[in-house]
């Protein structure tokens, strides 16, 4: 059984369609990038996996977790689905290591110590170890980056949702960032990712999703999809993007 | 009756400043906790609590303080509750207070950014947690700089009590000036005493909001 | 409950009200404009290089916002005859409230010329401006769309406030209550009128203020 699979899902904000028929399957261990000129609709579909936004009509199944139904106790799920954004939304009157032990705290309810231990084995794997007791405004943004995934990472989440998180960052600042995500790579976990960085998603990622006017429009392994795009659609985004 | 300004009567001016200082309190207490209930009723989804919010506010902020004065000091009486030149003045400064903390209030917690309750959410904190760990801390931090910005125009504020014949710094300024016949010394006496209450409240909210961190 | 309100009571006094809107409108928009011409300096003075007088400027912002305006008006009013500076009722009000709003107004003023950057001064060059279109839709335009609202609040308070110069005795709208008051002894009638008849206008001000707002920089917007 896949680890996501959404079905059919239709999303519009008031009279705008932004998903139209969107339907994806994500394996548990696969890495996907989801490409796709601004405006596509790859937010949303990120943001419904995780219940941020509500669909019209359609299923989403998320670990055996049915997001579109009522039912579903949506804030259990999001425990197990880490998102991490394009504008880190670290809090900032916490220091890095209360940013990452808040929710262990009020969800997981672990102990103060056993949650300290968590946020130092966390922070410390996205190389901030020194950091811990420095606030947000005082970190870079590539360093406030790392401790929003080392913030969601600690909820020992099933599969992560990245929104283009390097986007907002220095160039220079964007390298650290990705080698975090490479690593994570190496460890198996599922991610979906919305990236503009191509050869990353080329290098890293198992399979493309390009999405184009609010449907997926092309959907197939990374480098093979990427080398050889099938749609002018994609032909023309990536031609945009790489020059 | 001519006389000098003596010791004493900086002492009849401080203790009348006290008085100053407890209707300032005392509005700031009671207005403070009016003012939470107008801050929710103007921001719960539910519109005829936002109405009457709204025209709350817009009647108090829309009209002299003076008026409301002089409206509770002849208005209460004529509803069977005796009331004395103090009530009126703590009844009026409470809900002149409340208007104003309901909309600083309500603006602070506003202000804090959305994508703030959804990072709470994508770390699956119920919204009350969110509300009392991520936004609620982030809101205070906000508020604090006009919540004591308003808190000096309280202080200052309380001198039109004098007009309903409230005897507190201003007001026993006028009777010693009257006795005295030195207004410009008297009243010079006053505004020092003012400054230093509301300066000092300044530097009061500048070290608080060093101690806590913001968004950038 | 047994007292009978008679507003109707109030009805011969019309006149009275109509003639205190009017000093209330002219008291406030006189002040305003000589407070917009103190502030101006006053702001200008608070971000010159000469450290005096920066600090003359900074002496007079401080010590008018943490004092009421009540007390500087009794200053004025009471207390400059004692050092030979008689001044009519209405002459101290307008003194007193200019020199008061003043203070506000040059915070106002400063945060709207801080807010020009030379970057815009430089780009409406390069785009081939002179420097007087320059100025005018880079530099004044947007400056007064950015400290507008304030200033529009500020004319709403100092509205409100010139109830205040009753107690010197100027007839304007807030001493008419006290003056129908003495005539008819219908104090609560009396009082909540005159304070009714400020939230109406005080409606109507703001409702003017965002109608030139609209036609000024949402209608066709120059910057
Ligand atoms: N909260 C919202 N309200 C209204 N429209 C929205 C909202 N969020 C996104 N949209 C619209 O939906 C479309 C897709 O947005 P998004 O998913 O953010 O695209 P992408 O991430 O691919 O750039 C855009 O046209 C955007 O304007
Ligand atoms: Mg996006």
């Amino acid at each position: 059984m896949p680890l996501v699979e959404i079905t059919d899902i239709h999303k519009s904000f008031g009279k705008v369609e932004v998903l139209k028929n969107v339907s994806l399957t994500v394996e548990k261990g696969e890495i996907v990038a989801v490409i796709g000129r601004s405006g596509s609709g790859k937010s949303t579909l990120l943001r419904c996996i995780n219940g941020l936004e509500r669909v019209q009509s359609g299923r989403i199944v998320v670990d055996g977790m049915e997001v579109t139904s009522p039912a579903t106790n949506i804030n259990a799920l999001r425990e197990r689905v880490g998102m991490v954004f394009q504008s880190y939304n670290l809090f900032p009157h916490l220091t890095v290591e209360r940013n990452v032990t808040l929710a262990l705290k009020k969800v997981r309810r672990m102990n103060s110590e056993a949650a300290r231990d968590v946020a130092r084995a966390m922070v410390a794997k996205v190389g901030l170890a020194d950091k811990l007791g420095a606030y947000p405004d005082e970190l870079s943004g590539g360093q406030q980056q790392r401790v929003a995934i080392a913030r969601s990472l600690a909820m020992q989440p099933t599969m992560m949702l990245f929104d283009e998180i390097t986007s907002a960052l220095d160039p220079e600042l964007v390298g650290e960032v990705l080698k975090v995500l490479e690593q994570l790579a190496r460890e198996g976990m599922t991610m979906m990712l919305v990236t503009h960085e191509m050869n990353f998603a080329k290098n890293v990622a198992d399979r493309v999703v390009f999405m184009h006017q609010g449907n997926v429009h092309e959907d197939g392994p990374a480098r093979d999809t990427l080398i050889e795009p099938r749609t002018p659609e994609l032909r023309s985004f990536l031609s945009a993007v790489l020059h | 009756m001519i006389r000098e300004l003596g010791p004493n009567d900086i002492v009849y001016l401080l203790e009348a400043a006290r008085w100053t200082v407890a209707l300032a309190v005392i509005a700031m207490v009671a207005g403070g906790v009016l003012g939470l209930v107008v801050a929710v009723l103007r921001i719960v989804s539910f519109k005829p609590a936002n109405w009457i919010a709204i025209g709350y506010i817009n009647i108090v902020q829309g009209t002299p303080l003076l008026g409301q004065l002089f409206i509770f000091f002849f208005g209460l009486p004529l509803f069977g509750i005796q009331v004395g030149a103090w009530e009126a003045a703590a009844l009026a400064l409470s809900i002149n207070a409340s208007a104003f903390f309901g909309e600083i209030w309500r603006g602070s917690l506003q202000s804090v950014s959305p994508r703030q309750w959804e990072a709470g959410a994508a770390l699956g904190l119920s919204y009350w947690q969110r509300l009392t760990s991520v936004i609620l801390p982030q809101a205070v931090r906000i508020s604090i700089a006009p919540t004591v910005g308003y808190l000096m125009q309280l202080v200052k504020d309380t001198s039109l009590t004098a007009l309903i014949g409230f005897i507190e710094l201003t007001r026993a300024s006028q009777i010693l000036s009257a006795a005295t016949f030195k207004p410009l010394q008297v009243y010079g006496l006053a505004a020092i005493a003012y400054f230093v209450i509301c300066f000092s409240l300044s530097r009061l909210s500048e070290q608080l909001e060093k101690r806590t961190h913001a968004a950038r | 409950m047994n007292y009978n309100f008679r507003f109707n009571a109030l009805l011969p006094y019309t006149e009275e009200i109509i003639r205190g809107i009017g000093v209330t409108l002219q008291l406030t928009c006189l002040t305003m404009a000589i407070a917009l011409v103190i502030g101006l300096f006053v702001a200008l003075a608070r971000m010159s290089g000469n450290r005096a007088l920066r600090g003359v400027a900074r002496v007079y912002v401080e010590g008018i916002r943490n004092t009421p305006l009540l007390v500087q008006l009794f200053i004025v009013f009471f207390g400059l005859p004692s050092v030979g500076i008689r001044l009519d009722a209405y002459l101290a009000a307008i003194i007193g409230l200019s020199i008061n709003v003043g203070a506000y107004a040059s915070e106002i003023l400063r945060a709207g010329i801080q807010s020009i950057r030379p970057s815009q001064i430089e780009a409406g060059r390069a785009l081939g401006m002179t420097a007087g279109q320059t100025f005018r839709s880079v530099v004044l335009f947007p400056a007064i769309k950015a400290i507008y609202p304030a200033l529009a609040s500020q004319f709403v308070l100092l509205l409100l406030a010139t109830s205040v110069v009753s107690s010197l005795g100027v007839g304007e709208l807030f001493h008419q209550a006290v003056f129908i008051d003495s005539r008819t002894y219908r104090s609560f009638e009396a009082y909540t009128l005159i304070t009714v008849t400020y939230l109406v206008l005080t409606l109507a001000v703001r409702a003017l203020f965002s109608l030139v707002y609209w036609l000024v920089f949402v209608r066709r917007p120059r910057a």
